[in-house]
């Protein structure tokens, strides 16, 4: 099964968590990124999430393998939605399993990082005045 | 078109645009006969045609589903996408 998924459809969370239970685990740790209805000073409407699918799904693999070889974690996954999302949605879901906190919160920490700035996906948003923008960030 | 004005590197390639790149292209792929050498010279000639506003410093590229560096070059049949900053997340 992969660990990376793009949805079309809302991300169901708590059947993620269920993946990811095994009585190795002595924890788990997740983060969840919500669309918000601000953007710099801006009320943002909703959002159009695009992905560039295969390069996406190859990249985001990579880096939950690096995040095994750097962290001593069990299993991760990670969902990223695509289409129209309107504040309050789950745009993104990671979720770690870990015999213990510290590499959980590491490895978890790690993955929202490096998705964000590596993997193929673009974000517009549709402001409150009926324009609407893609977003390209400065690099870091 | 006569014989002597055929490039022997002419080549088609399919290439794929993304968020502002894909507006101002005004299509998600496009088929494109070129004689550019690598990936850098490609897009410099769909700038040209298209107007992105990005230079290739901005951009990273990808052949067939994986990123490629700017000097890498272009072969027949190719799936070639250059990638605006992301912004997933």
């Amino acid at each position: 099964m992969s660990r990376f998924r793009l949805r079309d459809s809302r991300i169901d969370g708590d059947a993620l968590r269920r993946e990811l239970q095994a009585t190795a685990a002595g924890g788990f740790c997740s983060f969840e990124g919500w669309v918000r209805d601000e953007h710099r000073g801006r009320a943002v409407r909703r959002l159009d999430y695009q992905a560039y699918e295969v390069l996406a799904g190859r990249e985001a693999e990579r880096i939950l393998d690096e995040a095994r070889e750097r962290f001593a974690i069990i299993d991760a996954r990670c969902e990223h939605r695509v289409g129209t999302l309107e504040p309050g949605d789950v745009a993104v879901w990671i979720g770690v399993s870990a015999a213990h906190r510290d590499a959980a919160f590491a490895a978890c920490r790690y993955l929202i990082d490096e998705i964000k700035q590596r993997v193929p996906i673009w974000k517009r948003e549709h402001y409150a005045e009926g324009d609407s923008g893609w977003i390209h960030p400065e690099s870091p | 078109m006569t014989s002597g004005q055929t490039m022997a590197t002419e080549h088609q390639v399919e290439v794929l645009y993304f968020a502002s790149l894909r507006d101002a292209a005004g299509c998600a792929q496009e088929s494109v006969r070129t004689s550019a050498a690598d990936v850098a010279a490609l897009y410099l000639e769909l700038q040209g045609r298209h107007g992105f506003r990005f230079g290739p410093e901005r951009l990273r590229a990808a052949v067939n589903g994986a990123f490629v560096a700017w000097d890498a070059p272009l072969q027949a049949d190719a799936e070639v996408a250059f990638l605006p900053p992301v912004s997933g997340g």
